[in-house]
């Protein structure tokens, strides 16, 4: 037949049909963690001058902490966009919790919610480097001693250095002093963020008070362990291990708008006024956006 | 302007040895006079070259007569003992390191001769301490002030050197404080250490380590004599790896011993002369240490050449490995096959089973 027509099946103008991506098949996963163990037993990988151990990190920690997140905890994340894509800059959050689970959960907000995957740079307290396991843990994690020299080394650096001025103040507070925050340490934090001129982001992080409900303190325990605390939870020491499991709250996790302080000159670091002033309005932000956080969560654990 | 006579003390170590015939190939420089309680071996002894030896005790006032009569305008002092094995115990081995250095200053605060002085000091006189910042900057000080050993002697020899210079100030003093020494050839703490088939380490720690080449450590002390830098310097290569990492790269095996059982085990080797475990180099081998460089690099001019992990490859070629990696990649690499195999069988078999659905979406045409 002459007249006939070829009619194409597929016209030029239509997209092309595109199969939806294969979730990685099991043999190549198992041959990514063979590949894995082999860089492990010969040390074939690259840590920082911290002791930051990118690879430990993005294979073993974050997969693990990634239940916890998304399942356990359901945590969302709000206002990343204020999170620099790059260049270095502080979040500066609160802190609760009896045992700094915010501090992972925020790690891996910041990894898995930001587009640019950003890592973050804890700053820890001296007795988290003192432990055995937690501290080497805590290095190759990403976390280095909250002191001015790493802060501002971190920063000048071009990382994203998170730090929780409350520090054990806040983490091991009693549960009916849940979600007010307390003194922001000597606000070294500004400082080290004047003298570097990185942008302070404040994070307002709620879910975490209800993990732990730290109802009393064995001080007396405390002391004998050398430790800053040692809680008394509705299940711990009661049900003994089971009473480790957290309870499961709903999290909400928010960035809020990054408060510059480039313009101050890394002279202001030594305007205590100022210096003082930042802390308050920081601290202030903070508590603000827990408040407003707290309406929007349905129930602790919703 | 080059140096007319320089004296260097220690000379019969492998380091303090190549720097003096380092130096005596260099014409510029009249004299090289070396300084050593014991001679060195036959074979140092050929590499000397034109070095003049002297076999005298820095702890003995005839050290003064040496630097007096030849008219040594340049002192390296390098012979201050990391651990007491070298120098039969603790008791002399502090005696060698802080009485000797005093000796010293003390004669070349005589000596009118005397215009430069170069300290081969270490980075142990930051410390270690879960206390450290990570990174320690000159202008830095031990946050736990090392209490005793070889730390605790470079801080006194420190402390000792700079009284000197504010008694001479027309001598330039460089203190050069070197990270960990590794390299093919020389004998430092860490290469004694790492050796072992077997390696001790401190269960639930694992410390930073930033390493220097043998090379570089050579070419920073050649400069430092010839040059003209004056303060204080750190010297390290670029990078840092972890101890357990150290490890492995070097194919050893890491056994993770409980901190008070490695104190004992520590005890039993020294008695055997063996490895130094003092509390000291525990607390190292527990924190680590780095140090910036930037100094180095920038006021003193000198870039290593070799970075943390170039220096340990240089190293690892002289120790064989006892898990090496081609045993861990043949292993792994049959896991590999092993799964591809059956993965391949498995996708065959499944396809079998459920043939692949027909493809998706033949849609309407517009125009038919």
């Amino acid at each position: 037949m002459p007249e006939a027509r070829v009619i194409p099946l597929r016209p030029d103008d239509d997209e092309p049909h595109l199969p939806p991506p294969a979730a990685p098949s099991w043999d190549s996963q198992l041959t990514d963690v063979l590949e894995f163990l082999r860089r492990r037993a010969t040390g074939e990988y690259a840590t920082d001058e911290f002791g930051f151990d990118p690879d430990l990190t993005d294979h073993v920690l974050l997969p693990m902490l990634r239940p916890l997140f998304n399942r356990w905890f359901r945590v969302e994340t709000h206002g990343v966009e204020n999170v620099p894509q790059t260049g270095g800059a502080l979040v500066v959050a609160n802190h609760s919790g009896t045992v700094p689970v915010d501090a992972l959960m925020t790690t891996v907000a910041l990894h898995d919610d930001h587009p640019a995957q950003r890592r973050f740079r804890l700053l820890g307290a001296d007795l988290v480097f003192e432990l055995p396991f937690i501290g080497a843990m805590a290095r190759k994690f990403g976390a280095t001693l909250a002191c001015s020299e790493d802060a501002e080394r971190l920063l000048t650096g071009g990382e994203l250095v998170g730090v929780f001025p409350e520090g054990f103040k806040g983490i091991g507070k009693p549960f009916r002093d849940r979600y007010t925050l307390q003194r922001f340490g000597r606000g070294g934090f500004v400082t080290a963020a004047l003298r570097t001129g990185a942008p302070i982001v404040p994070c307002a992080i709620v879910g975490a008070e209800e993990i732990y409900p730290m109802i009393g303190n064995a001080k007396t325990a405390a002391r004998l362990f050398g430790l800053p605390y040692l809680p008394i939870t509705p299940t711990f020491p009661l049900l003994g291990p089971l009473g480790l499991v957290p309870l499961p709250s709903k999290w909400l996790i928010a960035f809020g708008e990054p408060i510059e302080t480039a313009s101050y000159g890394p002279a202001a670091a030594e305007d205590p006024m100022l210096v003082f002033n930042l802390t308050d309005q920081v601290r202030e932000t903070i508590q603000q956006s827990l408040y407003q956080l707290l309406l929007k969560r349905p129930s602790v654990f919703g | 302007m080059p140096p007319a006579v320089v004296l260097v003390t220690g000379v019969s170590r492998w380091l303090g040895g190549a720097l003096a015939a380092e130096l005596a190939h260099d014409p510029s420089i009249g004299r090289v006079i070396g300084v050593d309680t014991v001679p060195p071996s036959a074979e140092m002894l050929r590499r000397l070259g034109r070095t003049e030896f002297v076999r005298a005790d820095i702890r003995n006032p005839l050290i003064g007569k040496v630097i007096a009569t030849a008219g040594v305008d340049t002192v390296v002092h390098m012979n201050i003992s990391s651990t007491p094995a070298g120098s039969g115990g603790r008791g002399p081995m502090k005696e060698l390191n802080v009485i000797g250095t005093m000796q010293l200053l003390a004669a070349c605060q005589r000596a009118p001769s005397v215009r430069r002085l170069v300290l081969k000091s270490t980075s142990a006189v930051y410390g270690a301490s879960p206390r450290d910042p990570a990174v320690f900057t000159e202008a830095m000080q031990a946050r736990r002030v090392p209490s005793g050993g070889f730390a605790r002697d470079s801080l006194d020899i420190e402390g000792y050197v700079r009284s000197f210079a504010r008694r001479r100030p027309d001598v330039g003093v460089a203190v050069l404080r070197f990270t960990n020494f590794i390299g093919p050839r020389i004998d430092s703490l860490l290469t004694g250490f790492l050796r072992m088939p077997v390696v001790p380490t401190a269960l639930g720690y694992d410390a930073r380590v930033q390493l220097l080449h043998e090379d570089d450590a050579l070419a920073v002390l050649t400069r430092a004599t010839t040059g003209d830098f004056a303060g204080t310097v750190n010297v390290g290569g670029e990078g840092t790896l972890l101890l357990s990492q150290v490890i492995r790269r070097l194919g050893r095996l890491q056994v993770a011993l409980p901190s008070p059982t490695l104190g004992a085990l520590g005890r039993l080797t020294r008695r055997f002369g063996f490895i130094d475990y003092s509390p000291e180099q525990m607390r190292f081998l527990n924190f680590g240490r780095v140090v910036d460089t930037s100094v180095l690099r920038t006021e003193f001019g000198y870039t290593p050449r070799y970075s943390t992990d170039e220096a340990l490859a240089d190293y690892a070629r002289t120790v064989a490995p006892v898990v090496s990696p081609e045993l861990v990649a043949g292993v792994t690499g049959r896991a590999e096959q092993f799964i591809g195999r059956v993965g391949h069988t498995a996708a065959s078999v499944g396809d079998r089973l459920r043939p692949a659905p027909p493809m998706p979406g033949l849609r309407a045409v517009r125009d038919a």
